[in-house]
């Protein structure tokens, strides 16, 4: 309630004209305009979403036609030059990133929502289902994901950037399950969580209406750390040779560019965008994390 | 605390009975009948071999069998120690083809992970010392876990293995060598060992300096530190004690990030050609060799296991709470 | 005097401003002096208390001075304040049940916290034994974790290890909120056999139980938004307080003795004003019966009686 830690009862009374909601939205939003790791992070996540989003509409080749000369460095035709065999770089990246963010949102959204519903039914509801969720969320906290992914894909003859996602997000929700089931377990025996049950409303609406926003800021970070977790785990899948058949992908880009000897043949111009590409979309969501975390977090404020 | 243990290994015995459910369900449930395009595929030219592995397969399927009767059968044959036969080395068994890769990927794997936990921790820990440190510590930390691995593989693979020249990119030693004991074997063995081992190392360093970091700042805000600050004890003891007790929650932490650095360690491989598991798997894929590959996938399950017990054990003996605990203690 | 506090102003850094918690605050404390602090949350008690050992990060020193047997205290630099910690001036804090590192035996603990303070564990081993037996506790939790103990327990082990050095002045923040009625009892009776013993010279007890306070504290002084409203022995603020605000807290207070809450308390009407911009004059003057145009002005703490100091223009 008060953000003034130690001295309660005075920040509070201070504030009183104002409503409360108000007041910490406003609060909220003062800390946001001025934390530089949320303001960086934001930026540099939307600068790469726009290349993903328009990027396409302004490249007028198509990712994986052989359209120019072959093993070409940068240069003012092909800003990122072209591969062994001709395909343009910039092209394939400016497509990568765009399915960089379909992996993040179908691969991080399925987790998200498998997670979040495992931890909100073992959170709320305990007792015996609670025991059981948890032998699960353990099992398959337990199995390396990766691994698993590699030998369920490996047998499907014809992938695509959906099936990736879904296998991604059934493997990878646990520790988002505990998360959230913790968080739940809090706020389940808040006073307005009871009246809601004394007053008999069904489970699913107690959660939806009563808890879930109540850790809202809490649930947006935990979708983006798995946004995060779900690219780097499709760039490995992808890496490997499992990723989506005949798409474009930053993982792709990286596989064919070791599997055609780049290394060997000095052409870094090949697997240093899409790796860069990864690692800074990645990375700027993790530091934007951080920055939302100071920004909710009362206790991380400074002053 | 016996239950806490005994509670562990229930979980994991059942991963692992899921872990051979899930073997030998793919082959059989997954869309597209994937043992005939197994059959069809499998790159073996010698007619005669062919022949041979297709009764091999209708044999260890045993699809004419009711379900419950593979599946039983399944079970008895791992116990057996029997993974089957590969298709691309073939006739050897596939236990054999793992067992000569694994030393390779321990010997990444384990000083890896060692290393980059007790460096990764001291420099979280001296992160939260001051704001600047912190400042740059924390963004470069989060940048690393973002780094793809085999991103980092090949980043330094061509700074300092092509362009720089100083360390070789492939193979797990000079293909002029045959392993032997020589001075000569076991340097090239380490100079072939040094950059996937690099590469591994710093891209788990940043997780575990960033948990740390944020463990310790919880620390060191609480009643214990404040307590002892308000007595005059320096800045130095209380640090010391924040820093103990952070490493707890790390050592969970070890067990938790396990998965991910495995995933790591076989993507770096690759980009090395660094004969581990992690290129038996590429290779596996490759050949569409399903009975290695499987078998590959129930040996690191079962790796994982291991570890996560150990790491439940120690982590049982170091914090005196649960030791307390266990021991009946008393009160 | 042990203890003189002139005119002390800390306040709180927020966003919005400065948060006026302790806005020029005088008072003595004698040798042997137990004083009980109260008034309601938020009045300036908790943040007395930190101010004369160590303040928050958020906290500021802004003027007024602190003077510990003729030593001046320089509560504003924290570096400066070490050599007063624990040897002088000593805390047993709010959150007793956790102020132990729950990692350490509690011997080893001490030991380390020791020798840090340029005190050789060895010649005080014997001193630390004794004063546990004295709270009734076996030396041997020495060699026990935090988890291992009871909370009375802890909270007994806190006590024994604040007041170890003997320190000039204790400051007790709320030290029984947390414990059962007849706890609550012993920990206060030991504490005033810690003074009685010399281990303690003078203590500050912070509290909102007024009741508590009445049986063991030698004066009481009642704070009000960031102000002293009152200051005299215990049986003189409970039985003859002059200040109306005083007047009303008791009034509010269950029959003094008594530990059964008998139905509702009657509340004060009205809440004390926000100290982010405190209104001028008498802070008590918007829920004051008695208040009139003289109250815009800040009434000063004047002796009344011999003892006896309060802050109202109509006692003066």
């Amino acid at each position: 309630m008060t953000n003034v830690a130690g001295a309660p009862g005075t920040a509070d009374a201070a504030g009183a004209p104002e409503p409360a909601g108000e007041r910490k939205g406003s609060e909220t939003l003062h800390f946001a305009r001025r934390n530089p790791k949320l303001l960086i992070g934001l930026g540099i996540v939307l600068v790469f979403l726009l290349i993903g989003v328009i990027g396409p509409f302004f490249v007028s080749d198509s990712p994986n036609d052989y359209v120019g000369p072959k093993s070409r460095p940068p240069n003012g035709e092909y800003w990122l030059g072209t591969n062994t065999f001709g395909q343009d770089i910039w092209a394939q990246f400016v497509y990568g990133v765009r399915a960089t963010f379909l992996i993040g949102v179908f691969g991080g959204g399925v987790a998200f929502l498998i997670g979040t519903a495992v931890g909100f039914v073992a959170g709320y509801k305990g007792g015996i289902i609670d025991e059981i969720l948890n032998m699960l969320t353990n099992v398959v906290l337990v199995l390396p994901a990766l691994v698993v992914l590699i030998v369920a894909i490996a047998y499907l003859d014809v992938r695509g950037l959906f099936v990736q996602g879904v296998f991604i997000g059934l493997t990878t929700w646990p520790w988002a399950a505990r998360a959230v089931r913790s968080q739940a377990l809090s706020l389940a025996t808040r006073d307005y969580v009871d009246l809601a049950r004394l007053s008999g409303r069904r489970t699913w609406k107690i959660i939806t209406t009563e808890i879930a926003p109540n850790m809202s800021s809490y649930l947006v970070m935990s979708f983006i750390l798995l946004f995060g977790g779900a690219v780097l785990t499709a760039a490995g899948l992808d890496f490997i040779g499992l990723g989506p058949s005949n798409g474009v992908s930053l993982g792709l880009m990286l596989e064919s560019a070791v599997k055609w000897s780049a290394l060997q043949l000095g052409m870094w111009w090949w697997f240093i965008p899409p790796g860069l590409g990864i690692t800074v979309i990645v990375g700027s969501l993790y530091i934007l994390n951080v920055g939302l975390d100071e920004v909710f977090n009362p206790k991380l404020r400074e002053l | 605390m016996w239950r806490y243990i005994g509670r562990k290994l229930f979980v994991y015995l059942l991963t692992f009975i899921v872990a051979v459910t899930i073997n030998w369900m793919i082959p059989r449930f997954m869309p597209g009948d994937p043992v005939r395009s197994m059959l069809s595929r499998a790159s073996v030219g010698d007619p005669e071999a062919l022949e041979r592995m297709t009764n091999y397969y209708n044999e260890v399927f045993g699809l004419d069998q009711p379900l419950h009767q593979q599946y039983l059968s399944f079970w008895s044959g791992l116990f057996k120690g029997d993974l089957g036969i590969s298709t691309m080395l073939y006739p050897q068994p596939v236990l054999d083809i793992i067992l000569r890769a694994v030393p390779y990927t321990l010997g990444l794997l384990i000083p890896a992970i060692l290393l980059s936990w007790i460096i990764g921790n001291r420099f979280g820990a001296f992160a939260a010392r001051s704001k600047v440190l912190d400042n740059t510590v924390l963004p470069v930390g989060y940048i690393l876990t973002a780094t793809p691995y085999m991103w980092l593989a090949l980043l330094l693979a061509w700074s300092l293995g092509i362009v720089a020249g100083v360390f070789p990119v492939a193979g797990g030693y000079s293909y002029s060598l045959r392993p032997d004991f020589s001075w000569m074997f076991i340097s090239s063995l380490l100079t072939h060992w040094f950059l996937p081992f690099l590469s591994l190392f710093i891209v788990a360093l940043g997780g575990w300096a960033i948990g740390m970091r944020n463990m310790i700042i919880y620390e060191l805000e609480a009643d214990y530190a404040n307590y002892l600050q308000a007595l005059g004890a320096p800045r130095r003891l209380v640090r010391r004690y924040a820093f103990r007790n952070a490493m707890l929650p790390q050592i969970t932490g070890l067990a938790v990030q396990l998965g991910t650095i495995i995933a790591g360690a076989l993507l770096t491989e690759i980009v090395f050609n660094y004969p581990g598991l992690g290129t038996l798997i590429l290779n596996s894929l490759n050949s569409r060799d399903f009975f290695l590959l499987q078998g590959i996938f129930l040996f690191v399950v079962v790796g994982v296991l291991i570890a996560n017990f150990i790491i439940d054990i120690v982590y049982v003996l170091i914090d005196p709470r649960t030791r307390v605990q266990m021991t009946g203690g008393s009160s | 005097m042990t203890l003189r506090v002139n005119d002390l102003k800390v306040y709180y850094q927020t966003l919005r401003g400065d948060v006026h918690a302790l806005d020029g605050v005088t008072f003595d404390l004698a040798d042997g002096e137990i004083m009980g602090l109260a008034g309601e949350s938020g009045c300036g008690k908790t943040t007395l208390g930190k101010s004369l050992i160590r303040l928050d990060s958020r906290m500021r020193h802004v003027g007024g001075t602190v003077e510990l047997d003729g030593k001046d205290v320089p509560v504003g630099d924290d570096e400066a304040m070490v050599p007063f910690r624990y040897h002088e001036i000593s805390l047993i804090p709010q959150y007793a049940m956790s102020a132990l590192n729950p990692t350490r035996k509690i011997g080893r603990m001490v030991n380390e916290l020791l020798r840090a303070r340029g005190v050789r564990p060895a010649d005080i081993a014997d001193e630390l034994k004794r004063r546990l037996e004295l709270v009734g506790l076996d030396p041997d939790v020495l060699d026990r974790f935090p988890i291992e103990l009871s909370g009375g327990m802890k909270q007994r082990v806190v006590m024994v290890i604040s007041t170890l050095l003997n320190p000039s002045l204790l400051i007790a923040d709320e030290v029984t909120s947390a414990l059962d009625v007849s706890t609550q009892r012993a920990v206060a009776e030991s504490l005033v056999e810690f003074r009685d013993r010399e281990y303690v010279k003078s203590m500050i007890f912070v509290t909102h139980d007024i009741s508590l306070v009445y049986q063991m504290a030698d004066t009481i002084m009642v704070m009000y938004a960031g102000h002293i409203v009152e200051k005299a022995s215990a049986k003189t603020v409970i039985n003859e307080p002059r200040h109306p605000y005083t007047q009303m807290l008791i009034g509010a207070l269950p029959e003094v003795g008594s530990t059964t809450v008998q139905g509702r308390l009657e509340g004060i009407p009205g809440t004390p004003p926000g100290l982010l911009d405190p209104p001028t004059g008498c802070r008590f003057k918007d829920r004051c019966p008695l208040a009139f145009d003289k109250c815009s002005e800040r009434p000063p703490l004047v002796e009344i009686e011999p003892g006896h100091w309060a802050a109202c223009w109509k006692t003066g």
